[in-house]
């Protein structure tokens, strides 16, 4: 088939964390993804890239079920995170978002404060035996979330006071308190400033040696600078997908070289 | 010419005046729309403006002025000697009024004529038989004085209306010429049309204010008689209210603050947990068909009149809290008890609270819920320890505004829980409120000059002032929740 994703021969030397295939999503009767095959590598940033509507913010809300949440959302297809079939009815959707975290668009934390937000997802599912433990806990996200220097003094002030770009590092952080495996980011540097983009990118780059990050981004230069593989969707198809380097400099696809180039979008 | 009919034809000259704008401002434009600065019917309008506006603003001062300033010339010529005992001056003016008026009313039916009247004298003619003969009744036989006095009123009344509705539409026309003769094509009709809506909306926000502080003010004013009548001390810290009619009767508010306060306690105690857990229902769980029936089915019991909650209270809850509760617990025998009224009530503030915490919850950025799921938090955790947190302020609002209603509440509480006051905390024997004791005060055959009936508007002021506070509380909490997302 045309649309069928071009699947890089680098794929198989490396541990594959995420597998998809055949997934279609329904929203009512529109048909918005179709028919994607995908492979994730672990321990590397992901970059879904595509123009608006092209599908690929769905996509990555299928990786850890947050469509549940939508009532008129269908998926059908086999999601597999470590072989395991997500959408079986054994998972729980809820203990499967602790190891998937997820990262929003705009900087959404809770009206709390710094140190609760953290906390929130380490309370919620018992990670912590006690006060010392949590605190531990707190501490060691948001050193991970690089924003521990600009909070460790006031972590009772409201998560709400921080400038948008703390905001999203603290919303990154408080994702990495639930010891999760993938991180999904959806935008994240779209409602910031040049300066907290290259923070928050910096924090991507940081963030790949430990967890498989997944991040859907409008920014071509952003999946140029922090991801190692990148994906191209386009009308709910994913048209191509391989290493960065070779979509960017040498894409296999028209549409992709199209798209890259500025020709549609 | 009557006042109605003089502020028909104002409308009719700026109706004319309204088209007679729009041709001049299209045919000074050469025909041409477009070389105007504002659209053809703007123009009308501003003629329509000038042409009523000011004639209609002269008519109705004039209608306000004219009783008072015909008064004041008349009310010199009636005799002392004229009123009689136990009467007033203010009530003979009364009589002037009702004689005038039957004069005109025997004019119209022929039975006299303006020569008659002129020559009629009461000392002469039986006024009163003549009136009663065309339908006006008097109460007592007309001294000449009187009668010369309503002579004069009618003489001066029908004057000035004439002079008004000369005055009126003479200035109707003169304003609506101005304004044609000021269209050119640079006119800016448009801000002339602007500024006349920004007033009309002035003018009403201005009615709403102004009738605040007249009730206010008229409260304020009869607390003051009232207060200077009895000593504050006693309203504000007896015990007991006794009202006697032959006056040294005991007015405490304590017993029935006291009511008022339990009533609504226990009303809030009942509908604040139904009505919360129904909002987070509807706003969280609820499927939309589910909420598209059961919204509309909650927010029934806010349309139901508050009577026929009362009905219910008397002989449905009332009789089952005694038979079932109150006499096998030996706690009283009465049907009409404070839980009754509190329970009852409840059930009509269910829907304040539903549809008002319902609002506050849906106001809370989909992103938090987001947020709160993608860490793997379940529904329950999430409203739990992100939305009620957060909407806390905004449900503390309802909350209070529910409060206020719940206290001003009077016929559930009639009905419910009696016209005893009294100081208990049997929630199963008889109280009542602030409300049914002003309602109690004021009906019948009363006048207003004995503290029993004045102190009404104490406990009016009161209640207002209670209330006023609550809503003040909410309006701030409500406001400082906004601040947080915006």
């Amino acid at each position: 088939m045309y649309d069928a994703p071009n699947l890089g021969d680098a794929v198989d030397q490396k541990e594959t964390k995420i597998t998809a295939r055949g997934v279609q999503v329904y929203y009512g009767d529109t048909h918005a993804i179709k028919d994607v095959d995908v492979d994730i590598e672990a321990k590397a940033v992901t970059a879904f890239i595509g123009p608006s509507g092209c599908g690929k913010s769905t996509f990555l809300r299928c990786l850890n079920r947050m469509n549940d949440t939508i009532d008129v959302c269908r998926v059908e297809g086999d999601i597999l995170i470590d072989g395991e079939d997500i959408y079986d009815k054994r998972v729980d959707p809820v203990q499967l978002r602790a190891k998937v975290g997820m990262v929003f668009q705009k900087p959404n934390p809770f009206p709390k404060s710094i140190y609760d937000n953290i906390a929130y997802g380490p309370r919620i599912h018992g990670l912590a035996r006690n006060k010392a433990d949590l605190d531990e806990i707190v501490e060691k996200s948001l050193r991970r979330g690089a924003i521990w220097d600009e909070v460790k003094d006031r972590l009772n002030e409201p998560g709400t006071g921080l400038s948008g770009g703390q905001q999203q590092r603290l919303c990154i952080a408080r994702a990495i308190a639930t010891e999760p495996e993938v991180l999904l980011m959806d935008e994240p540097c779209s409602a910031l400033d040049p300066i907290a983009t290259a923070q928050v990118e910096e924090l991507i780059d940081e963030l790949h040696h430990r967890y498989s990050v997944v991040i859907v981004t409008h920014s071509m230069q952003q999946a140029a600078r922090v991801s190692q593989r990148t994906a191209f969707f386009h009308l709910g198809n994913l048209v191509e997908f391989g290493d960065t380097s070779q979509i960017f400099t040498n894409p296999k696809d028209e549409r992709t070289e199209s798209y890259i180039t500025g020709r549609i979008g | 010419m009557s006042a109605g009919l003089v502020i028909l034809a104002i409308v009719l000259i700026a109706t004319i005046g309204f088209f007679l704008g729009r041709s001049r401002a299209i045919s000074q434009a050469g025909g041409d729309p477009r070389e105007l600065h504002s659209l053809p019917a703007y123009y009308g309008q501003t003629v329509f403006l000038f042409a009523a506006v000011p004639a209609l603003l002269v008519t109705i001062a004039w209608l306000l002025l004219q009783s008072t300033f015909v008064d004041t010339r008349v009310t010199g010529m009636i005799n002392d000697a004229d009123i009689a005992e136990g009467s007033s001056r203010a009530l003979v003016m009364g009589d002037v009024r009702r004689i005038a008026n039957g004069l005109n009313v025997a004019i119209e039916r022929d039975a006299l004529t303006e020569e008659q009247i002129e020559t009629m004298r009461a000392d002469e003619t039986d006024v009163r038989a003549v009136l009663g003969g065309v339908g006006v009744a008097l109460g007592s036989s007309v001294q000449q004085s009187v009668f010369e006095a309503s002579k004069e009123f009618r003489q001066i009344t029908s004057t000035l209306r004439n002079a008004m509705a000369v005055i009126a539409i003479s200035l109707s026309l003169i304003g609506g010429a101005f304004a044609l003769s000021r269209i050119h094509p640079e006119f800016r009709a448009r801000n002339i049309s602007e500024t006349a809506v920004k007033a009309l909306l002035l003018l009403c926000s201005g009615v709403a204010v102004l009738t605040t502080i007249g009730i206010i003010a008229s409260l304020v004013f009869e607390s003051a008689h009232f207060f200077k009548l009895h000593p504050a001390s006693n309203f504000f810290f007896n015990s007991t209210w006794n009202p006697q009619f032959r006056g040294g009767s005991d007015l405490g508010i304590l017993p029935l603050l006291w009511g008022t306060l339990y009533v609504s306690f226990i009303a809030l105690i009942f509908a604040v947990p139904i009505g919360l857990l129904v909002a987070i229902y509807l706003s969280e769980y609820a499927t939309k068909r589910v909420r598209s029936i059961v919204k509309p089915a909650v927010e029934i019991l806010a349309g139901i009149p508050t009577i026929v909650y009362g009905l219910f209270a008397l002989i449905t809850v009332g009789p089952m809290l005694r038979d079932y509760f109150a006499q096998p617990l030996g706690l009283g025998t009465s049907s009409s008890s404070v839980l009754t009224a509190g329970l009852v009530m409840g059930v009509m503030l269910i829907p304040f609270v539903s549809s008002l915490s319902d609002d506050v919850i849906n106001s809370v950025p989909q992103a938090m819920r987001d947020g709160s799921y993608g860490l793997g938090a379940t529904q329950s955790e999430t409203v739990k320890q992100i939305i009620l947190p957060a909407a806390l302020p905004g449900i503390v609002g309802a909350i209070l505004l529910a409060a206020s209603r719940a206290i001003g509440e009077t016929m559930i509480v009639v009905m419910g829980a009696g016209a005893a006051a009294k100081l208990s905390l049997n929630p199963f024997e008889a109280m009542t409120t602030i409300t049914v004791k002003i309602v109690s005060q004021l009906t019948g055959d009363t006048e207003f000059a004995s503290p029993e009936t004045l102190v009404a508007f104490a406990l009016g002021l009161s209640l207002f002032v209670i209330t006023l506070g609550l809503n003040v509380l909410a309006l701030y909490i409500v406001r400082k929740y906004r601040e947080q997302y915006e």
